[in-house]
């Protein structure tokens, strides 16, 4: 059954569908019932499909794999990165649903389906990732075969624009969650501000000993520090970090408090927080192969990304034109930039001189992607430690 | 850290011959480590005994030494030159292995010469087997339970420990060679004795078996700020027990989840760190266990490799050419990926495509030895492919490989038939699921993945993965489009809708088609004509545009021309290219057989082909037209007929005289070729040549002239001719001939396998004026526009014979150019592009000053089972120079460049027909004068007496014992002289030359050529002469040092 992509500046791409989108009825309603709109943008990594559609940093945006075989080993509850798929729909080149790798659980297509996903496949999708990659990401949508592009377009321009969306909301816990250490224990006390924190941060988290507490992330500061912990941990989550300014009031009472560290999300509210400013990236970062610089140690990790919006440099600029730990002042003290990212020169970590805390725009927990930065999760757990 | 500026002088040690194992990778790697040195403005001294590369050519170094690849000639470059650095990484096992030597003689110490790539103890913690295994043990990682043995005793013991299947390896041998797979414990004693004979330090491990793990390469790169990226990963299709590169391959890898490539990720790193490759690029092989992810490491090669040229042509990441970048002092951030030019080589490729690469083998030529696969490799060349799919890339290179012949008959049991991995191992699973297997029945088989299973069954079943797709030409990257790509490196893939990323501009363009997979009869050679093509292309201010699909070779670098589209060479899809490129003409004289083999159908299409026109090409390839030719011009041919049938040509043959040459007519490097001198001989050939009707030729590749396949060509024999080779230049008009060469063995030795010799060292002036003319009247009346390769037969004292006239760039192209000192193939791409021969200034010396010598290696060493007799079907897969002021001393140089190095004393062993007998005992008189025992079988050993040269006779093998072939294993001879009495597989003749192979001792087969050994013998016994670099052989005429990069657009 045929399926298309539709860009809100008209350019469509065919295919079939696949997912959700495939044997539905017939009839224009129930297309656009699941037919689904979204901000598409692409992944380049050639694995971990489905750690990228379950990592609630994806939530409303349509992800195009830039790898063309999608599904070859099936999926598994081992590769979920939270309890359900958050993003609106996949495209790929060709879907594959096999479920005789020994590691499968299922077929990839068919779990899409169960999980109700729509799901597009037979795109040539390097063209449309050409396309996004010189015009930049925007809104579109995967529709049936059958419904009107007149209609299509009416959905994508019902799609609110990514600039400015709350969606950390949506994927926050209802209830504060506390999860105990993976090993003998006795580590620190961590609360994160759950955003939409991805299981393989937990993990990395519990696995040194942490105790790990999930606050919803309209949690006010004294309600946070009421439970006294050790850290507070700023999670990776969807959105525009600037229309979460309820959030960056929280963690302006928490800096200073006690040690703060963030991850991607994290970072740019840590960074707003403090003054800083962020702002929307062409195409974003959504890969596993960025060269990250360690200024301090001038090591590179290859690492990996998933973020639209990045943080400005101190003179506002989009990229820093040096390898020196430049530096910013903050309401907090000096800010100086521990990391540097290779490929575009965009701002990817920093620290705060007078308080302790640190952040770091990428992802060291890996889940899908290179462990090159675990160690970031040792450094966290020394600097309790001591 | 920057370019290191205390060194300025670097050594690069080459590969050598192209030998199964070590093929063209090395040269593109080589290629591309000396143009990046000089670059960066270092002086770059090259050692390599291959003429047939692009590196040797002079303005790819300051100094370029053709010497033989061993210890004493390049400690004598060495002192000649006083490098400050040697780079061993870049040629194989072969440049490790010296390095690893002059560092234990002392001579790198001597001269104060500083490894840099890879040190001593990198390169023996990763080679040294055992070194290795400790190494990964240490650093915590699991590697199969293994014992080294040095004796059957001892491995019978171990046997409890391995068990069985087990995999035996004989230590410092290479590409696997001498080792195999036990399954049972007959087989495990022949494995350990055969493994203990072949390593030179009678050493053999033996290792666990993991058959059937899923097999898995990565390339990785570190720096000396210990940073480390991953380039590539490979999946074997064929896992564990089939070397990876007999195995067909994919890269990215298609079945791990992302934990479990990130675990082979963090091993691979893990190793590269433990083994300390300091700076460079590093092939890591890991054994997966397909249920529980169970990794264990198989090895690792600390320096570029075929699998690191593959990664290269994969990716867009140039591996080698980074390497040597980082060899010199830059870190990764500082070197720019030259692909996106805004991003650095500090990165991790991430590809939107999938690459398929194909071996191809050439079992058919070597009759006896059996076609299946094991830890050794066999195969001679490989295709890749890269397609939007898997199945688009798997047909794709199925249909790069240019097979000659087809299967078309399957054995009843075809399960059981694919349980033991053979050459053709994907026809008979493609027939398997024909008839109706299951994908489950074959995967328990083969063990291949399900997932790989799944595809190739539903491409079995007919599925055709381009049906109702456009064709469009996409872009490798190196980063699947997030950056724009600078660097124009196509490949078709089928889509819905074609857009083309093709900005093609407004240059006019040329198209060259190259070579195709290496294969015996068309190698490196061709490759090597075709870079010069580009380079010519490109210097005359066109756009050169290569197709290609040889992942091994300097043709499909994306440095070498202006636009690369890596392509099968069949009609259609070279046509998909041009229809985009309207080049204004097509190159097809270059690539030997293949592009020739699509003149017709291009011409067809109304493609104009610059050049010799496509019906002199006709002319010369139809045996039966070129007949008429010659007799218009009149030249003799050999007397000829064709016959349709067995029965035709027992009849024809009368009529042409025996002793006749057989051949079907779909021959390519003579294939099927033989000699008959009986019309017995002649109706035992028919007739076994009737039964391998099992393989039939490929319909797409017939006939030279199309003729119907099955057609039997007979010739006579010349016998005991001197074989003479001509390539010339011609423009239409004028004819210059570029050296007449003389072949060491006679005519019925294939022109490839026959060593031969610059200038003619025995024709009488009064021949050499015939050949000339001869040569002159053929080419003027073909019409050739570009290179003619004429071989002729001298019978007799006057009589000339042409044996066949190749249209095109021959294989001797490339040792031509290097003997003389002129670049042929760039000349004869100069004539067409529309210059007259009168308008170039050529000085090609009538007689040069120095005597150059080729010499062919062959590969029995790897088919132990298959007789190394030379005749008119070619075997050779490589060649050697050897340059000198005399003939001996360059004939001597080629012997232990080749590998047989001629002994200076010891003992010669001679058995020769009743024929040759007045010369052998010559022979045996000087060479006893020259201090060697003699040991000679019944008839030889009493011609030789007669002489009055004190002689020991042995029995041969038939005789009993103790007989030759038993003194021969146990190391008692050192030169063999045999020449053959008939063919007839299992002759005594066969077993002794297997013997001498199997030792490695050299085994002369011809009476010319051994008596060009006494004398090259007699001369080793004097002081070695000087090695002189090409540079200085022909007085610097070739711009030595300039960047090669100025003789086309700027590689940075
Ligand atoms: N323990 C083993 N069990 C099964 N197959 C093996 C084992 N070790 C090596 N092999 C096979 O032999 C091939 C060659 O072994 P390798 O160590 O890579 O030698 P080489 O130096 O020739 O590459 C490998 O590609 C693999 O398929
Ligand atoms: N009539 C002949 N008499 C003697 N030797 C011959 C004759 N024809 C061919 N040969 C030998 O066979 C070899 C291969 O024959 P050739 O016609 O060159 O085939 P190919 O096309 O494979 O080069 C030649 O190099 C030569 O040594
Ligand atoms: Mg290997
Ligand atoms: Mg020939």
């Amino acid at each position: 059954m045929s399926a298309y992509v539709l860009l809100e500046d008209g350019t469509r791409f065919d295919g079939e569908a696949a997912g959700a989108l495939e044997g539905f009825g017939r009839d224009a309603e129930s297309f656009a019932s699941v037919a689904a709109t979204g901000e598409v943008v692409f992944n380049t990594a050639m694995c971990g499909y489905q750690e990228a559609v379950s990592d609630p940093s994806y939530r409303g945006q349509i992800i195009t794999f830039t790898y063309p075989l999608i599904g070859n080993y099936g999926v598994s509850g081992d590769h979920m990165e939270s309890d359900s798929v958050h993003a609106r729909a996949v495209i790929m080149r060709e879907g594959i649903d096999r479920e005789d790798s020994a590691l499968a659980e299922g077929g990839w297509l068919t779990w899409l389906a169960d999980g109700g996903i729509p799901a597009i496949t037979g795109v040539d999708t390097r063209a449309l990732v050409r396309h996004i990659r010189d015009q930049g990401a925007m809104r579109g949508g995967v529709f049936g075969g059958e419904l009107s592009e007149d209609d299509a377009m009416d959905l994508v321009r019902a799609e609110p624009s990514m600039t400015g969306a709350d969606l950390a909301k949506e994927v926050t816990p209802g209830e504060p969650v506390v999860l105990d250490p993976l090993n003998a224990g006795g580590g620190p006390r961590i609360a994160a501000l759950d955003t939409g924190i991805k299981d393989s941060i937990v993990r990395n988290l519990r696995e040194r000993g942490a105790t790990v507490e999930l606050h919803p992330c309209d949690t006010s500061a004294e309600a946070l520090l009421a439970r006294s912990p050790d850290a507070v941990f700023l999670a990776n989550g969807p959105g525009d970090p600037a229309a979460l300014d309820y959030i960056v009031e929280t963690v302006r009472e928490l800096i200073g408090q006690k040690p703060v560290w963030g991850i991607c999300l994290g970072h740019q509210l840590l960074c707003r927080a403090v003054g800083l400013d962020t702002a929307k990236l062409r195409f974003g970062h959504r890969g596993a192969n960025h060269p990250v610089k360690d200024l301090a140690t001038g090591r590179i990790d290859i690492t990996s990304q998933n973020h639209g919006f990045a943080v400005l440099g101190p003179g506002g600029e989009r990229t820093i034109d040096t390898d020196e730990p430049v530096r910013w002042d903050t309401d907090f003290g000096a800010a100086e930039l521990s990391q540097l990212n290779l490929y575009d020169r965009t701002v990817e970590g920093l620290v705060l001189k007078d308080v302790p805390a640190s952040t770091v725009q990428y992802h060291p927990e890996a889940g899908p992607g290179p462990h090159d930065s675990l160690y970031l999760f040792d450094r966290f757990m020394e600097t309790l430690a001591a | 850290m920057p370019r290191r500026d205390d060194i300025s002088k670097v050594l690069i040690i080459g590969s050598g011959p192209i030998v199964i194992g070590q093929a063209a990778e090395f040269d593109y790697s080589g290629a591309q480590a000396c143009k990046v040195l000089l670059e960066e403005g270092y002086e770059v001294v090259l050692v390599n005994s291959n003429p047939a590369t692009i590196m040797t050519d002079p303005e790819f170094a300051t100094a370029t030494y053709i010497e033989p690849l061993l210890p004493a000639s390049i400690a004598r470059v060495i002192e000649r030159e006083r490098p400050d650095a040697l780079l061993p990484t870049l040629g194989g096992g072969t440049a490790l292995n010296l390095a690893r030597q002059l560092t234990e003689d002392g001579t790198l110490e001597r001269f104060g010469v500083e490894l840099i790539g890879a040190d001593y103890d990198a390169i023996r913690r990763a080679e040294d087997r055992e070194l290795f295994r400790v190494t990964m043990k240490d650093a915590g990682l699991r590697v199969p339970r293994s014992v080294v043995v040095e004796s059957i005793g001892e491995a019978e013991r171990a046997l409890p420990d391995i068990g069985l299947p087990a995999i035996v390896r004989p230590g410092f041998t290479m590409g696997g060679e001498g080792g195999g797979i036990a399954r049972t414990e007959v087989e495990y004693r022949e494995r350990v004795a055969e493994g203990l004979a072949a390593s030179p330090i009678h050493q053999v491990l033996i290792d666990e078996s993991v058959i059937g793990w899923g097999e898995f390469e990565l390339e990785v790169m570190r720096d000396r700020n210990d940073n480390v990226v991953i380039v590539c990963s490979i999946e074997n299709v064929d896992p564990m027990g089939v070397h990876t590169g007999d195995s067909v391959t994919v890269a990215p890898q298609q079945t791990l989840s992302d934990p479990r490539y990130q675990a082979l990720r963090d091993q691979a790193i893990t190793v590269i760190r433990a083994v300390g490759v300091e700076t460079g690029g590093s092939n890591i092989q890991f054994a997966v266990h397909p249920n529980t992810g169970e990794i264990v490491v198989i090895e690792m090669n600390p320096r570029v490799s075929r699998s690191s040229a593959l990664a290269s042509k994969a990716t867009g990441f140039p591996i080698a050419k980074i390497a040597a970048r980082l060899a010199v002092g830059y870190t990764l951030d500082e070197i720019d990926n030259d692909i996106t030019r805004v991003t650095p080589a500090s990165f991790e490729p991430t590809i939107d495509y999938v690459v398929v690469k194909w071996p191809r083998f050439a079992f058919e030529k070597f009759p006896g030895a059996d076609g299946s696969l094991s830890t050794h490799m066999q195969s001679v060349g490989e295709a890749m492919a890269i397609g939007r799919t898997f199945k688009q890339a798997f047909v794709k290179a199925m249909r790069s490989r240019e097979l000659d012949v087809e299967r078309t008959a399957f054995p009843d049991d075809l399960l059981a038939a694919l349980e033991t991995p053979s050459h053709d191992r994907y026809a008979l699973l493609f027939e398997a699921i024909r008839q109706g297997a299951t994908e489950e029945q074959i995967c328990a088989r083969t063990g291949i993945d399900p997932w790989f299973m799944a595809e190739i069954a539903a491409l079995a079943r007919g599925e055709d993965p381009e049906a109702g797709l456009q064709r469009c030409f996409k872009a490798v990257d190196t980063c699947a489009a997030e950056f724009e790509a600078a660097t124009p490196y196509f490949y078709s893939g089928w889509e819905r809708q074609a857009r083309h990323e093709v900005d093609r501009g407004e240059r006019p363009s040329v198209v060259i088609l190259g070579s195709g997979p290496n294969r015996i009869g068309q190698g490196i050679e061709f490759d090597y004509c075709c870079v010069h093509a580009a380079m010519t292309v490109r210097e005359s201010g066109r756009d050169a545009v290569m197709i290609n699909c040889n992942p091994e070779t300097v043709s499909t670098d994306y440095d070498t021309s202006d636009r690369l589209y890596f392509e099968p060479l069949t009609i259609e899809d070279v046509l998909a290219v041009i229809e985009l490129e309207r080049p204004e003409g097509v190159i097809v004289q270059f690539g030997g057989q293949t592009p020739l083999r699509l003149a017709q159908g291009l011409a067809d299409a109304g493609v104009p082909l610059l050049g010799t026109p496509v019906e002199s090409i006709h002319l010369a390839e139809d045996r039966p037209s070129f007949g008429g030719l010659l007799a218009e011009v009149d030249l003799k041919g050999p007397p000829y007929a064709t016959a349709g049938s067995p029965e035709e040509a027992l009849t024809a043959a009368d009529g042409v005289g025996y002793p006749l040459l057989v051949r079907p007519s779909y021959v390519l490097g003579g294939r099927a070729m033989e000699i008959c001198y009986s019309r017995e001989g002649l109706a035992d050939y028919l007739e076994r040549h009737s039964n391998d009707s099992a393989s039939v030729p490929n319909p797409s590749r017939t006939a030279e002239g199309g003729r119907p396949a099955g057609t039997i060509f007979l010739d006579r024999f010349l016998e005991n001719a001197i074989e003479v080779d001509v390539d010339a230049l011609c423009d239409g008009e004028s004819v210059r001939i570029g050296a007449i060469m003389q072949h060491v063995e006679e005519a019925g030795v294939h022109s490839g396998d026959s060593a031969c010799v610059i200038p003619a060292m025995s024709l009488g002036p009064e021949m050499i004026r015939q050949v000339e003319t001869a040569t002159e009247r053929l080419a003027l009346r073909l019409g050739v526009v570009g290179l003619i390769n004429i071989q002729f037969a001298v019978h007799g004292d006057d009589e000339l014979y042409v044996i066949e006239a190749n249209p095109r760039a021959s294989r001797t192209v490339p040792f031509v150019s290097k003997a003389v000192g002129v670049p042929l193939a760039k000349v004869a791409c100069r004539l067409m592009l529309g210059e007259r021969l009168a308008d170039i200034e050529l000085d090609i010396p009538a007689v040069p000053g120095h005597v150059s010598v080729k010499e062919a290696v062959l590969p029995f060493g790897r088919f132990p089972r298959a007789d190394s007799l030379l005749g008119p079907e070619m075997k050779s897969t490589g060649e050697v120079m050897g340059v000198a002021s005399d003939y001996p001393a360059a004939f001597g140089k080629a012997q232990a460049a080749a590998g047989a190095e001629l002994p200076i004393s010891g003992t010669v062993f001679i058995s020769v027909t009743d024929g040759d007998k007045p010369t052998a005992t010559q022979l045996a008189a000087s060479l006893h004068d020259l201090g060697f025992e003699v040991l000679a079988t019944g008839g030889t050993a009493q011609a030789i007496r007669r002489m009055g040269v004190p002689v020991e006779r042995i029995l041969k093998l038939s005789e009993g014992s103790p007989n030759v072939v038993e003194r021969i294993e146990s190391g008692g001879v050192d030169l063999v002289v045999n020449t053959p009495t008939g063919s007839g597989a299992r002759a005594d003749g066969y077993e002794i030359r297997r013997a001498a192979v199997a030792r490695g001792i050299p085994c002369i087969t011809t009476m010319s050529g051994a008596s060009a050994a006494q004398r090259a013998i007699r001369a080793r016994r004097s002081d070695p002469p000087e090695p002189i670099p090409l540079q200085e052989l022909h007085g610097n005429r070739s711009a030595a040092g300039r960047s090669p990069a100025a003789a086309g657009r700027a590689s940075e």
